[in-house]
């Protein structure tokens, strides 16, 4: 006879000392697991409802303004600065860990309409009602001595955009003409414009760097290239657009921000009809801010509220909203993908995370490690129903859920009218336009 | 020149020894002792070294047309691995962790989605063979066995044999009870295997750790005790006594008396869903939801008393057996029964579900022992036994232990080949009344007239435990770090259903249903294919025949599939009236008796 019985020695599973960790001997046999994705599904459940549990997006509202916040600009170098202006011509930069005001600058009569700090970090510049570019310092002069501009330029109109090149000593504002201006001269190397009055935002490519791009007045969007002496091309849509930004990681994609309550995003080589249109918004969308990963952005609107869109979606996939804040005009998202900065009307700047439900700073390995699974399990899950739900629901302003649910009403009527115009008359006579053909009206080269 | 080298060679190729097969370089018998192959290249070096050495100075003159490869001396020797890549893992291990999601051919111009799919089967991929690796390398314990000698039946082994061949620990593990006053016992083991409960028909209650035998408690509720049933941690218990459910903690203190549970005979509980299902004497099965205290649902199966009973642990549906020897599978969400197969002629007495799932393991009142594939609810196998088996239990590694009067029979392999003898055999005092495999130990629990016995049958218990998910040699902290892990993935009632994979699969229905829905409201098909529009060619090379003709090509793709469709479509009709007819065809050959004529031809 030959026999052998299990007979585990108790050392092989039992910690040595107190000191010790718990051994955990695993055995992965299916069968000793079982119900994997009934359980696996409970734990996404349990993941999701946390995640909206621990929501808290907001951090921390800056206060100081004496007139609404029109202009924000990131610091090149420096996270934890941020500089704004207001409606009042007052420029303030912020120390952003410590939610302090560090210096202010009455710089222009009238509003500050935009703000540029220089690839360097080392100087910001600034342009106003007043028909000035004004370059600043970053350093704060010494105690008693008065805010001096290093540099002034008087221009001939009034300026509404400014975007200082990525690498060179060069910058373009936007107003009645798009001006090029080199640093070191009064007066503008290049001017362009396309039988336009005026124009509302410029932006520089990120990485064709020669490249710009503007919103005009007339509801086109403006592309030029620096080097030559007229603009390349434009589309023109059914509404203004307000601002737009550059997808800093695919930079042929920029995004603008619309007065018809959406977004598009464009493909720079494919302007015919809109790679997405989001739409979320239910006002005027004033501002777009790419995330530098070039996934996301976020978008500041007239109704009170920002948004955060995916770039390839066509729902946004964040809500921020307080009851205190008034139209939101301008908003970042900061350098390092953490969080998002908010300029209002009612005078403040809010600083939000940009994952609402993200846990600030040092986490530890396993908290990292749960983290993560629980990210991966929500991915999986995210189509089931009782988990979409709970994903998806988010609380909205009285205000904002009846003028969306509104819209859904029109969009529905809109529809139906199409749809019966289409039956009533021949076959092909109404095209069917998807909703990215709708809001082109023409591309001139 | 030429043939001074030829000759060179041909030595050359004589003197040198070949360089024996290694399993990485290809198919071959090598494979087989790959783990000698390691020994081999020590040893295989010496002779060839030598061999070469006599060549360089035979043949010095051409010392410098030789390749590196010989060149031991001066020059590096370029050393490759023996063992390329990690170390292989064989198939049938690695088809133990498959999941089965493996989705071929998605369409094309689903970019996005195939990139997700290939990265997550590349993901499953590595868990399969990390986990393979790990199963075959790092498990602990080996599973115990029992061989007897040349013509010695394991099954004529007596208890006390085993007990004095194996070590002292082992050996100690058979005792007896001696329990007369109150027997018949039913019993539990707690789901690490560490905790023993005991229910005596006469009221006799007492759970004591059964490797240290340390008493917990013992307790007389002066009435009857149907069954006895440990929830989901060794700190309370369930019994079902004369007239209501009662919920004891470890020390013996009465929690709670549940009057809407009345009459029960037989316990399950389902660890994972912390539901405790209950059959009654009244035909009803009931859930308890033993986290929060309420009753999930009562089925009335409307089948009389049910006092057979037992759990599938791989999809928590509830097996039970009537006296019309049909079985029945039972989910709380449904009214009905999901499954009624009909299994014995006569009564079913006992019921088991294997630990996969695949295997269920029947006795029924005409003395048969019938084995049926759960999935596919065909039968396997069956066999007679004389006496018939009145309770059957089924271990963790596949036993089957059969009670028939006071005999304990252990069978090994039932479902696959047809068994002639038992593996094991063991008579105990009075008619066993309960049996339970103890997890991850080679051990039977027998409850009996007489008492208890704890038999040994080794190779019964799983050898290696999931530390996570039952640990007997858990401390009292991870105990509760498990209990607050367990509850919060407690899964909800509401998904137990015959295939708990379902959850994570394709729900095409749905979709189909909201894809209706969605044409319905836009009055168009968004998912449409846009007929085919051919691209206008510049430079003349687009024309009117030519267009026409890339036309024709793409038309006769779509007609392809259309006329494909069709063509099914009728075959199966085809194949459907050809059916009917031969049906027809049968009944009226069979049925047709004299007195139809008389029937009417409507009522048919």
């Amino acid at each position: 006879m030959k026999v052998k019985m299990l007979s585990r020695n108790p050392d092989d599973y039992v910690r040595e000392t107190k000191y010790d960790i718990q051994r955990v001997p695993r055995n992965y046999d299916p069968t000793l697991n079982p119900f994997e994705v009934p359980r696996e599904y409970t734990r996404a459940l349990n993941a999701t409802k946390l995640e909206r549990v621990l929501a808290k997006p907001f951090l921390a509202s800056l206060d100081g303004h004496r007139d609404a916040v029109n202009c924000m600009a990131k610091h090149s170098t420096s996270l934890s600065t941020l500089l704004s202006g207001a409606c009042d011509g007052e420029v303030k930069v912020w120390n952003l860990t410590k939610h302090d005001c560090v210096r202010t600058i009455q710089a222009h009569e009238g509003f500050v309409r935009g703000m540029v700090v220089r690839f360097c970090g080392t100087s910001f510049f600034s342009i106003g009602d007043d028909k000035t570019i004004k370059q600043w310092s970053m350093e704060a002069p010494g105690y008693g001595v008065e805010e001096e501009p290093i540099n002034t330029i008087l221009g001939k109109t009034v300026f509404t955009g400014l975007d200082h090149h990525q690498k060179d000593g060069t910058f373009a504002t936007c107003g009645q003409y798009v001006d090029i201006w080199d640093e070191q001269r009064s007066t503008p190397i290049r001017s362009f414009s396309w039988g336009v009055e005026s124009f509302s935002s410029v932006r520089f490519n990120p990485v064709e760097t020669e490249l710009l791009a503007s919103c005009a007045s007339d509801r086109s969007i403006v592309l030029y290239d620096m080097r030559e002496s007229t603009p390349l091309k434009k589309v023109i849509m059914t509404m203004r657009s307000n601002t737009l930004s550059w997808n800093p990681m695919e930079a042929f994609y920029f995004t603008c921000a619309n007065e018809d309550y959406n977004l598009y995003t464009y493909d720079m080589r494919y302007l015919e009809k809109p790679v997405t249109v989001h739409m979320d918004h239910v006002s005027a969308v004033l501002d777009v801010d790419y995330a530098p990963t070039g996934r996301e952005f976020v978008s500041a609107s007239f109704d009170k509220s920002i948004r955060i869109f995916p770039k390839e979606t066509r729902h946004s996939r964040e809500v921020y909203h307080t009851k205190r804040m008034q139209h939101v005009v301008c908003v970042k998202w900061s350098a390092d993908n953490k969080y998002v900065m908010s300029g209002s009307d009612e005078m403040n700047i809010r600083l939000w995370k940009a994952n609402a439900a993200q846990k600030l700073g040092v986490l530890s390995h396993r908290e990292k490690l749960a983290a993560n699974y629980n990210q991966k399990l929500k991915e999986k899950f995210q189509h089931h129903p009782k988990v979409k739900r709970i994903a998806r629901h988010r609380h909205l302003p009285k205000h904002i859920y009846t003028e969306a649910k509104e819209h859904t009403v029109m969009r529905e009527a809109r529809r139906r009218k199409e749809r019966n115009v289409r039956k009533h008359s021949k076959p092909g006579a109404v095209p069917m336009l998807s909703e990215r053909e709708k809001h082109v009206v023409a591309v001139v080269k | 020149m030429a043939s001074a080298e030829e000759a060179s060679k041909r030595t050359h190729v004589e003197k040198k020894k070949k360089v024996s097969e290694r399993y990485w370089q290809g198919s071959g018998e090598e494979n087989k002792d790959e783990h000698r192959s390691g020994a081999d290249v020590l040893g295989d070096q010496q002779p060839q070294q030598g061999s070469q050495t006599k060549h360089q100075i035979s043949s010095s003159t051409k010392k410098k047309k030789r390749k590196p490869e010989g060149s031991h001396g001066m020059k590096a020797v370029t050393r490759v691995d023996p063992f390329p890549g990690s170390a292989p893992v064989p198939e049938e291990k690695r088809l133990k962790f498959r999941r089965k999601m493996k989705i071929d051919q998605l369409p094309h111009h689903l970019t996005k989605i195939r990139r997700v799919v290939a990265s997550s089967q590349a993901a499953s991929e590595i868990t399969e063979n990390e986990s393979a690796r790990y199963d075959q390398l790092l498990l602990l314990e080996d599973a115990g066995y029992l061989e007897g000698d040349e013509d010695e039946d394991t099954c004529t082994i007596s208890q006390e044999d085993i007990a004095d061949a194996v070590d002292i620990t082992a050996g100690a593990k058979y005792f007896n009870l001696n329990l007369s006053q109150f027997g018949p016992y039913r019993l539990d083991y707690s789901k690490t295997g560490r905790q023993l409960l005991l229910g005596g028909k006469r009221g006799h209650v007492a759970c004591l750790d059964w490797q240290t035998k340390q008493l917990m408690c013992e307790i007389n509720v002066m009435e009857t005790v149907n069954d006895v049933k440990w929830l989901h941690s060794e700190a309370m218990y369930a019994v079902a006594q004369k007239k209501w459910l009662y919920i004891y903690d470890s020390s013996g203190i009465e929690l709670h008396c549940i009057r809407k549970f009345n009459d029960v005979l037989r316990m399950q509980f389902l660890p994972y869903h912390f539901l405790l299902a209950t059959a009654s004497a009244t035909g009803f099965l009931q859930y308890l939801d033993v986290s929060v205290g309420k009753e999930v649902a009562a089925v009335g199966t409307k089948a009389g008393r049910l006092d057979v009973m037992c759990q599938n642990p791989q999809n928590a549906v509830i097996h039970l057996g009537h006296s019309n020897g049909t079985v029945t599978l039972w989910s709380p969400n449904q009214k009905e029964a999901l499954v009624k197969m009909l299994c014995h002629q006569g009564g079913v007495r006992s019921l088991a579900v294997d630990k996969t799932g695949t295997y269920m393991v029947t006795s029924g009142m005409d003395k048969k022992l019938k084995v049926f594939d759960i999935r596919t609810f065909k039968p396997f196998q069956s066999y007679f036994l004389p006496a018939g088996a009145s309770s059957l239990a089924l271990s963790h590694r596949g036993l089957l232990s059969a009670a028939t009067g006071d005999i304990v029979q252990v069978y090994r392999d039932v479902w696959n080949t047809p068994v002639k003898k038992p593996y094991m055999a063991h008579k105990v005092h009075g008619a066993v009344w309960g049996l339970h495999f103890c997890p991850f130990e080679d051990v039977l629990g027998v409850g009996h007239g007489d008492g208890f016995t704890s038999m040994l049958v080794p190779g019964a218990g799983e050898p290696n435990f999931d530390g996570l998910d039952s640990n007997p040699y858990r401390s009292a902290k991870q105990r509760q770090e498990w209990e607050v892990k367990a509850l919060l993935e407690k899964i909800q009632p509401e998904l137990i259903t015959l295939d708990p994979g379902k959850l994570g699969q394709v729900d095409y229905a749905t979709f189909e249903q909201r894809h209706q829905d969605k044409v319905k409201a836009l009055g168009y098909d968004p998912l449409a294919k846009d007929k085919f529009k051919p691209r206008l060619r510049k430079k003349g090379r687009s024309s009117t025949g030519g267009v026409e003709r890339r036309k024709n090509q793409v038309a006769h793709e779509d007609q392809r599939e259309v006329i494909m469709a069709t063509l099914k479509e009728k075959a199966e009709t085809e194949k459907e009236r050809e059916q009917k007819k031969n049906n027809n065809k049968e009944t009226a050959a069979v049925k047709r008796s004299a007195l139809d004529r008389f029937k009417k031809r409507n009522a048919q």
